[in-house]
């Protein structure tokens, strides 16, 4: 909402602050003022002058030779507008004169003639073009005939007026008119407000005679009111409606519908005005439309409706949108002479499913939608009625034909000065109390310290106790609410078991030289279903899209985090950033339905992705490129942080290079994978060689132990063995190991391999793997006989299980 | 005998100075006090010497063995030193070449901020809770006073599933959730951060996906004053002990009255910069006194108990605190903006 703050001075005295600080008195009291702004600047050294004369420039086809009137001289000015006439009043800037953009003037020559000023236009006066009325918008301006001769254009043009807007909140609608406004600054000031009259003579005609209403759609149209006047004269409005409008935002047209603008803004009241000969009968009938019925409306659109639209119709057919927009057969034209005003109180709801439905949103629809005042419904056609009197020699007939189901009823709220100190934490008496809702202008009965609060209906968002209580709480102002912490028993905050071990992952993957991204959960569908863990997979019945993306790329929920992480690597790689090391713990969204008829699970996960160079130090030519182990590196140290055994196998997952990719396995349950991204899709992505994992979380969580449990210091020394064994290539280390741990009975403590080979010395086809065991009993010290046996136990089970021998 | 010993002694000394390295002085002691060496020998003759002249002899003999010893040791300490020296020269490194890198990593800025902001409640005594992305539609609005139609639910624009379930809009369905399950039989007072999700097209200052802080204490008797307290207290931790806040009047449905709260610009601290919009306030969070149909619906009686509740966004909030320009760089993942927050 605009305001213009000449116009809100109609109604109350604001003159007592600067606009900066009414715009934060406002501000601070509930209606956010989302800015300031000049509407144009004030002119200076420009006056209203007289069109004497308007010759054509001996030298030059298309100017002008004028001699203007300015009060106390005439001066001879050189125009180039098309519309300048002889006995026009103008806006002449004399010479010496500054316009906006700093552009002086001067005296000057101008093919060879002599010119002393400029006749100015309404954007040359700062004015915005969208706002200026079509017939000036390639031209000059035109002032109305009375317009006084040397006076400071300034104020006749409202060049100084400051516009304040203001950012409402839906329950404030009431702040859609300048009425409503102006209550509010009265309240937030303290400052009596002066309403409009809207007093005006009638015809002994009457309007009953002229015109019947019948309203079908009782429910969606409580009140309709039909108003006529005759003789109307289109021309321009006064200047001062013009001015406001364009203050306000408006273009203005003619007086009719400038005056129907006017009076929204003024009332918050939308007003539609008919040209009552076009109106194809002599009746008013509203109902709903009918199933494919048409209507052109106003924009020359023809629309089909339906039965959930409210129509104004003349009996047979649709001529107006109810709340929405217009027929293009009624519309008022410079030959209407009799209009139907119509002033409604539409069903919100109604309304806002027909503006939303054709896209329709307009000054008017928004008002309806919200709910407008039911006072100012009939009083808004009468103070149309009474401008169109004055200002377009209308004449207005007896009475208003109307239809009134609507509920005049004002809300009674009480409220306690007790409750409300107690809900505030505030120290206010009753006689404060009783002023806060003097300065409201509501009214009220006082018991004590009970007020029984007839809320205006102006204000339909004050309906229970609490809405009262915002009222209080911000006349008195939160800034004199004081600070307290609660009182209430002690609660001892803290994180759950789930949040610590996100936690405690997130330092411990930090730590590993992992940084932390946050991706999108929406995907696209051809990415959600890549890289999908093994065990996900087989679990989830379909992916969940959403009914209406925006866009392609962000339409379905992820099954997977690695996509959106994919993607971020590409990005940086694209940006010469070969070195990304990157985790994410977040969820995926499992349906297990065919369609989608309730919540996903919602599980979370832990995934990463690395590229490039990890571990690099050049000068000592050292460099290390991330490759399968160390990924597997990081997720060994992590699972030993959280002393949870975990398995590695080979294994074949979608997306992933075929050999260079494990499962990975806690208690013999799937909980996710690592490996290389099969060079295809890497391909795909635009990423170089990129090795990822993604692991089931929420597992971790069900069985993991918070507490560690004591285990004694050994005192007895350990044996270490050395073994090395030649096996067939496919043999894995992991089978090696699980055998030898198997066969070298308790007393082995640790198995590390420290040497794979294969090549000279070796039969084609062969590899040497060798193992260090650790031996160690911590009861006491270890004999070689049983070291001994133990070994042996491990070649012969080696040898039987893995076709294993001994490396010579 | 007696010149004999002298000159030995001299000649000793002589070879004992001139030797450079632990290997000639080794010599030197085997040649001299070693079991075949001179004085050896000249104190295996003494029994041709009278009984007056043995002592005498034995004991200038001892002595001028002393002295090579001593001189042998003194030397050796010198050689030992001087070669230890000598060792540490050729160890001595350029200690201005740099060091063999360990790879580091961190948080995402936004984590930080979440957890900088949930300890900071866990030491106002609240809990942290979180609930699930995709949400119900009663939980996402319903429960929170924005029944079906309501124009409020313009204000966010969702992303809708099916006509039940959508991706939540805020993190307040865990409020309700939580409220629901303790069903008015307890206070609550939890803080629940989470991702949201709404219809808007991702530009410099909006973003599809973000991170919502959403505050909850329902009691006995809470107060708008503790709301002010509560809040005055995360303000100053979170952004310095000089911040001022300042609470207006807004609209929330779930929430009557309605505040926003601003605190004062720490760019200009109050005095009107760019930065605040000449306004010395930067709007930071929306909260308000739970509203009584919320609290009804969840099973608390609005007579018998009230309760403050307040959202924040993490993005606006390390957007100020961090000078970040664009809200997009959160979600991009540029491994250069997020290395700038690793410390953070």
């Amino acid at each position: 909402m605009f305001v213009s703050l000449n116009w809100l001075k109609k109604y109350v005295d604001i003159d007592q602050l600067s606009p900066e600080d009414l715009a934060e008195r406002i501000t601070k009291s509930g209606i956010e003022v989302e800015g300031l702004e000049h509407f144009a600047s004030p002119a200076n050294n420009v006056v209203v002058g007289y069109v004497e004369s308007c010759d054509k420039h001996p030298n030059a086809d298309k100017l002008n030779l004028c001699q203007v009137n300015v009060g106390d001289e005439t001066l001879q000015i050189i125009c180039g507008a098309p519309n300048i006439a002889t006995g026009q009043k103008v806006a002449v800037a004399k010479p010496g004169s500054v316009l906006p953009g700093n552009f002086k003037i001067k005296k000057a020559k101008l093919r060879g003639v002599e010119s002393n000023g400029m006749i100015c236009s309404l954007q040359e006066l700062g004015v915005e073009e969208k706002f200026v009325p079509k017939e000036f918008a390639s031209g000059i301006f035109v002032f109305p005939e009375d317009a006084e001769i040397g006076v400071d254009v300034t104020e006749p043009l409202n060049l100084d007026d400051i516009i304040m807007e203001l950012g409402l909140t839906p329950n404030r609608s009431d702040a859609l008119s300048m009425l409503g406004v102006a209550y509010e600054v009265a309240a937030i000031l303290d400052v009596p407000i002066r309403l409009p009259h809207t007093d005006y003579h009638t015809d002994e005609e009457k309007a009953a005679d002229q015109v019947s209403l019948t309203v079908e759609a009782k429910e969606q149209n409580p009140y309709y009111g039909a108003f006529l006047v005759k003789d109307v004269k289109i021309g321009p409005s006064p200047l001062w409606i013009r001015n406001y409008l364009m203050a306000a935002g408006i273009r203005p047209i003619n007086n009719v519908v400038d005056i129907t603008n006017y009076v929204l803004l003024e009332y918050g009241q939308p007003l539609h005005a008919f040209d009552f000969d076009k109106l194809g009968s002599n009746e008013v009938v509203v109902r709903m439309a009918n199933e494919g019925e048409k209507l052109v409306t106003l924009d020359d659109q023809e629309r089909t409706l339906s039965s959930e639209h409210l129509v104004i119709t003349n009996g047979k057919e649709a001529i107006a949108l109810a709340g929405v927009m217009g027929g293009a057969d009624s519309e008022v034209t410079e030959q209407t002479t009799t209009v139907l005003i119509e002033a409604a109180y539409f069903d919100g709801q109604t309304i806002r499913k027909a503006s939303k439905e054709f896209d329709l949103r307009s000054e008017a629809s928004n008002r309806f939608e919200k709910g407008v005042d039911p006072n100012r419904v009939r009083k808004a056609g009468e103070r149309a009625c009474q401008l169109l009197q004055d200002y377009a020699g209308a004449t207005v007939l007896d009475g208003v034909v109307e239809y009134d189901q609507l509920d005049y009823s004002e809300k009674t709220v009480t409220i306690w000065t007790s409750t409300i100190n107690d809900r505030l934490g505030t120290n206010i008496s009753n006689d404060q109390m009783a002023d806060i809702l003097r300065k409201l202008n509501f009214n009220y009965e006082q018991d004590g310290e009970t007020f029984t609060v007839y809320a205006p209906t102006r204000r339909q968002d004050i309906v229970i106790f609490e809405d009262m209580l915002e009222e209080v709480a911000r006349i008195f102002g939160y800034d004199n609410v004081p600070f307290t912490l609660p009182s209430g028993g002690a609660q001892a905050g803290g994180l759950t078991k789930q949040q610590e071990l996100k936690r405690h992952i997130n330092q411990f993957l930090e730590g590993a030289g992992l940084s932390e991204t946050v991706t999108y959960s929406l995907t696209s569908k051809e990415r959600v279903t890549e890289l999908v863990s093994p065990e996900v997979a087989e679990k989830m019945v379909s992916s969940v899209s959403l009914a209406m993306p925006m866009s392609e790329e962000h339409s379905t929920l992820r099954l997977s985090i690695l996509p959106e992480m994919l993607s971020s690597v590409a990005y940086n790689l694209a940006r010469k950033q070969a070195n990304v090391a990157y985790y994410e713990l977040g969820s995926i969204f499992i349906s297990k339905e065919e369609k989608v008829t309730k919540q996903p699970d919602e599980q979370l996960r832990i995934a990463g992705a690395l590229t490039g160079e990890w571990l690099t130090h050049p000068w000592q030519q050292e460099k290390k490129v991330v490759d399968f182990f160390v990924v597997k590196g990081i997720l060994e140290a992590l699972f030993e942080s959280l002393n949870i055994d975990v398995t590695f196998s080979q294994a074949k997952v979608d997306g992933m290079h075929p050999g260079r990719t494990a499962q990975l396995f806690i208690n013999d349950r799937a909980i996710g994978f690592a490996g290389q991204v099969h060079p295809q899709l890497q391909k795909d992505y635009d990423l170089k060689e990129t090795f990822v994992f993604d692991i089931n979380f929420d597992y971790i969580l069900e069985i993991h132990e918070n507490e560690p449990k004591f285990a004694k210091i050994p005192r007895y020394p350990s044996v270490t063995r050395d073994i090395a064994l030649v096996v067939d290539q496919s043999v894995q280390a992991g089978a090696l190991e699980a055998t030898i741990a198997h066969a070298g009975g308790e007393l082995i403590k640790d198995i590390q391999v420290f040497d794979v080979y294969q090549g000279e010395h070796l039969a084609e086809g062969k590899k040497s793997i060798a193992f260090s065991l650790f031996y160690q009993d911590p009861e006491r010290t270890l004999t070689d006989d049983e070291v001994e046996a133990s070994y042996q136990a491990i070649l012969e089970a080696v040898g039987k299980e893995h076709n294993a021998e001994l490396r010579g | 005998m007696k010149e004999q010993l002298q000159a030995l002694e001299k000649e000793a000394l002589q070879k004992v100075e001139e030797a450079i390295s632990l290997k000639e002085l080794q010599d030197v002691r085997v040649a001299y006090l070693g079991k075949k060496g001179p004085i050896t020998e000249v104190l295996r003759g003494m029994g041709k010497l009278s009984k007056e002249e043995r002592p005498v002899i034995g004991e200038l003999a001892n002595k001028v063995r002393g002295q090579i010893a001593d001189a042998i040791d003194s030397k050796k300490a010198d050689i030992e030193a001087e070669e230890l020296e000598k060792q540490l020269a050729e160890e001595t490194i350029d200690v201005t070449l740099p060091g063999r890198p360990v790879p580091t990593g961190g948080p995402h800025l936004l984590t930080s901020i979440v957890e900088e902001i949930e300890d900071l409640f866990i030491g106002m005594g609240f809990e942290v809770r979180e609930g699930p992305e995709v949400e119900t539609d009663y939980y996402n609005f319903e429960a929170l006073n924005l029944p079906k139609g309501h124009p409020a639910r313009d204000m966010q624009d969702s992303f809708y599933i099916t006509e039940d379930i959508l991706l939540r809009t805020h993190t307040s369905p865990v409020q309700a959730r939580t409220m629901n399950m303790i069903q008015g039989e307890r206070p609550v007072k939890m803080i629940c951060p989470g991702k949201v999700y709404r219809r808007d097209t991702d530009d410099a200052t909006h973003s599809h996906q973000f991170t919502q802080i959403e505050g909850l204490y329902v009691d006995k008797n809470v107060r708008m004053s503790d709301l002010k307290g509560v809040l005055d207290r995360f303000a100053k931790q979170m952004f310095g002990e000089e911040r001022q806040i300042r609470l207006r009047p807004s609209f929330f449905p779930f929430t009557e009255p309605s505040v926003e709260m601003d605190i004062s610009c720490k760019m200009c601290n109050g005095e009107g910069c760019s930065v605040c919009k000449k306004t010395g306030w930067i709007e930071i969070l929306g909260a308000g006194l739970v509203h009584a149909r919320v609290l009804e619906m969840a099973g608390y009686d609005p007579k018998v108990y009230s309760g403050f509740a307040f959202g924040m966004g993490p993005e606006r909030i390390a957007m100020l605190k961090y000078g970040v320009d664009d809200i997009r760089h959160f979600y991009t993942n540029d491994i250069r903006f997020l290395k700038q927050y690793h410390q953070a």
